[in-house]
């Protein structure tokens, strides 16, 4: 067994969680252009998990956390954020924004490229993306490397220097605990833990971390879609409630309304 | 894609640091946000909850003036079928409507309370315009109220003095894409007023922590400053025009939207800031500017007061036009926040201080560019000791809640004497450590129940040289208010400082109008009030 951890934690920049999406004009996607994008909130879990099971000095230690983002150009700033939060380096896969983000299966068949390439044993993804809710890459990468997987956790505990992990994760009605060994993917999940603000110090240091630009290409991966978006739309519109102005309005309403 | 973007939401929502309880009522989310033309808003008054408040006109030793009548049934029914709707009059008058009307009667911070047994809740200019004639003919006083955030007691009764609440004049009238001037009734939600422009690309140039319950013609009747006078400047120069009513029922039209108009007395002055003692504020007209399309905020630790002067002149310097906050906490105040809230602090260690930077700008490259290089000087030349950056939304809102959520935090630990000073910069926070060490001496500041102090905090909006100083105490205490007042009315005056910056007189300040003007000065001002108010119906028994 290996005598440390290496962590791969890929990270999406997606549309901020707080900032409500609008529909395209086109009506073939969410409208991008102008609107603030983050780190996406399941990924920023799993870069402080990375960074707490390195401070947390466990019976493995982590040699080393490698950030990963595939995008277009501004896909870097998430990575610099993964990095001001700890991580100690990171690839940016470059894929041009206008095609939209691959598909899981391919992302998960680059991040297999990586795993072997940079010689990875844990692998910390969010349990999915909020732009396209899939939640399917971490299965898939599991599958592509015949690794153990440990979906939605919301706890990780490094047991012994052997490398076996138990990890919980809720189910229905209760917790679940699982027990794995190194190599393993696991996806993170909202009570994990609560991530840290990227200190001005740290995001200094982040500058001058390694940020290396590589390609689908270069792991052998083509980018292939086999799905195609037809139309994007709004859900109806709620009807709203009315407002009556005192007891006698709302007494007419009601009667108007046949409930009385 | 919503979906589980919303169960996300939910969930973080849960966990994240969030205020618990909303002392003051937030307005939900309207699902007429897309509607056009006239809107309507509407808000509850706040709750007033089980324990007793104790009358303001015992607190302060005020007698009823016997000059104004006392309002009799026949003047209910003359209001009831003035304004018609069942839901415009609350009668304590002829029925038992106590509940109803406590909210009314008292404040947020539960300091003040009255005895007024009629709330009137006209909808529009011209019924305000009879309602306050006939109070002025039958000499009936009468207390104008927005959404009752005041932090001097300034909209709350004394005794019983009418409540004229504007919470049904909530229209937006008109708002210009070309000019940003919005023209709104004075009973809109500040909050309301700010996503209806938000939706056109525009900022309501006011923003303060009860924003989502203060009426903006309160706000303008006040002079509120809030958060962003640093960028957007005094609502003195913001404000174009407003319309408003004399007692004797005159409409003052003055709801130019206008940016210059040389033509004589700027009359429109008079009622802002004057706390509804010369008339009642109807609409407003107000220059909007754009809504930044970047914002950044910035949260620091520094060693000393020295070290915030200095941040705070190479905020200045460095990033000047887009700096839209600068905001100063005493590592006390923050400690205060913690112990309400429960949040895990941003930074690791604990500092005397604590700024809060803010940018707003139109460029989001060109403002990071600026700020980093600020953050990188800051720190290289040790003036900051450590800081965060907000990486997204959340935690922009996260680190503004240490900063707003100071008043309410204060509000859960007990009673607070408030006092929102002006003093020169370098002075600043001389005033709290002087405090502090005053009242330690005089042995009322502990960590049990036995002292009445809890801590002495400060905090404030360096930007403007605006420091609030806050005395949490576990209960209200007369001996403890004798050792700050008017102890601290006078260090304010010797610096030439301003008792109220932005809070106003109203009743808790009373008194103290001698600490910042002169007698001259006083007495102009009571002649206007004269003038206009000859039958001193408007707002009595406050600062004039």
């Amino acid at each position: 067994m290996a005598s440390g951890l290496r962590i791969l934690v890929p990270v999406k920049r997606v549309i901020d969680y707080a900032i409500k999406p609008r529909i395209n004009k086109s009506q073939t996607g969410v409208e991008t252009a102008g609107v603030k994008h983050s780190l996406n909130p399941f990924d920023e879990l799993s870069v402080e998990e990375a960074v707490r099971l390195r401070e947390r000095k466990g019976p493995l230690q982590v040699e080393n956390i490698l950030a990963l983002s595939a995008g277009g150009p501004k896909a870097p700033d998430v990575l610099r954020t993964a990095m001001a939060m700890g991580a100690d380096r990171a690839f940016h896969i470059d894929v041009p924004d206008a095609e939209g983000s691959p598909e899981p299966l391919t992302i998960a068949k680059m991040l297999k490229g990586v795993v072997e390439k940079e010689n990875i044993n844990l692998v910390l993804l969010g349990k999915q993306a909020i732009d396209g809710d899939q939640g399917q890459t971490g299965q898939m990468l599991a599958g592509l490397l015949g690794w153990p997987q440990a979906t939605q956790a919301s706890k990780i505990d490094i047991k012994d220097a052997e490398g076996t992990v138990e990890i919980t994760h809720e189910v229905d009605g209760g917790v679940e605990t699982l027990k794995a060994k190194l190599p393993l993917v696991i996806t993170t999940d909202l009570r994990l833990n609560e991530p840290r603000y990227a200190s001005l110090p740290n995001i200094m240091k982040a500058k001058k971390k390694p940020l290396e630009k590589k390609t689908l290409a270069d792991f052998g991966v083509e980018d292939t879609r086999r799905l195609k978006t037809i139309k994007v739309t709004e859900p109806p519109p709620r009807k709203g409630g009315g407002k009556v102005e005192d007891v006698d309005g709302l007494v007419a309403k009601l009667k108007e309304l046949g409930a009385l | 894609m919503s979906g589980a973007r919303n169960i996300s939401n939910a969930l973080r929502r849960a966990r994240l640091p969030r205020p618990r309880v909303h002392l003051r009522p937030v307005l939900p989310q309207s699902p007429l946000t897309h509607a056009t033309a006239l809107r309507s808003f509407s808000s509850t008054p706040l709750r007033a909850s089980t324990k007793e408040i104790k009358y303001t006109s015992e607190a302060y030793n005020i007698q009823r003036d016997p000059k104004f009548a006392e309002v009799t049934a026949d003047d209910v029914a003359f209001f009831k079928s003035l304004l018609g709707s069942e839901s415009a009059v609350v009668d304590g008058v002829t029925a038992d409507a106590t509940d109803d009307i406590e909210p009314f009667n008292s404040d947020w911070m539960r300091k003040y309370r009255g005895h007024t047994r009629l709330v009137l809740k006209p909808q529009s200019t011209e019924e305000v315009s009879k309602v306050l004639k006939y109070c002025n003919e039958r000499k009936l006083a009468v207390v104008p109220q927005g959404g009752n955030t005041g932090l001097v007691g300034g909209s709350v009764p004394v005794f019983d003095e009418i409540v004229v609440n504007t919470s049904r004049m909530n229209q937006i009238r008109s708002f210009d894409q070309a000019s940003g001037v919005l023209v709104a009734d004075a009973g809109v939600i500040l909050e309301t007023a700010d996503s209806y422009l938000a939706e056109r690309g525009h900022l309501f140039p006011l923003d303060l922590g009860a924003k989502g319950s203060c009426h903006i013609g309160g706000n303008v009747s006040t002079n509120a400053g809030g958060l962003r006078l640093l960028r957007y400047g005094s609502l003195h120069g913001t404000v174009l025009g407003l319309e408003a009513v004399l007692p004797d029922g005159t409409i003052v039209d003055s709801l130019s939207t206008l940016r210059k108009n040389n033509t004589g007395y700027d009359l429109k002055q008079l009622f802002i800031g004057s706390e509804g003692t010369i008339g009642l504020v109807t609409a407003v007209s107000i220059l909007c500017p754009p809504r930044p399309r970047a914002v950044n905020v910035a949260y620091f630790g520094l060693e000393s007061f020295e070290h915030v002067q200095k941040a705070y002149l190479e905020a200045k310097n460095q990033l000047s036009e887009i700096l839209s906050a600068f905001e100063l906490m005493d590592g006390r105040s923050q400690g205060l926040v913690h112990t309400s809230t429960g949040n895990k602090y941003p930074l690791e260690g604990e500092y005397p201080f604590y700024c809060l930077i803010e940018t707003s700008g139109s460029n989001a490259e060109h403002d990071m560019a600026k700020l980093e290089a600020f953050l990188e000087h800051v720190m290289g030349e040790g003036i900051v000791a450590d800081g965060v950056l907000a990486q997204d939304e959340t935690q922009f809102q996260a680190l503004w809640r240490w900063r707003e959520g100071i008043t309410e935090s204060l509000s859960h630990l007990g009673g607070t004497y408030k006092y929102d000073v002006s003093i020169p910069l370098a002075e600043l926070y001389q005033l709290v450590e002087d405090c502090n060490s005053r009242l330690t001496e005089m042995g009322f500041v502990g960590d049990d129940d036995s002292f009445p102090v809890r801590a002495v905090v400060g905090y404030g909006h360096m930007g403007d040289s605006n420091l609030h100083l806050n005395v949490s105490v576990r209960q209200y205490n007369k001996e403890v208010e004798k050792a700050i007042e008017p102890w601290v009315y006078e260090w304010i005056q010797k610096r030439n400082g301003s008792i109220s910056a932005e809070h106003g007189l109203g009743i808790a300040k009373r008194q103290y109008i001698g600490y910042s003007q002169n007698e001259t000065m006083v007495n102009l001002m009571k002649q206007l009030k004269g003038l206009y108010d000859p039958n001193g119906i408007m707002n009595p028994y406050k600062y004039i």
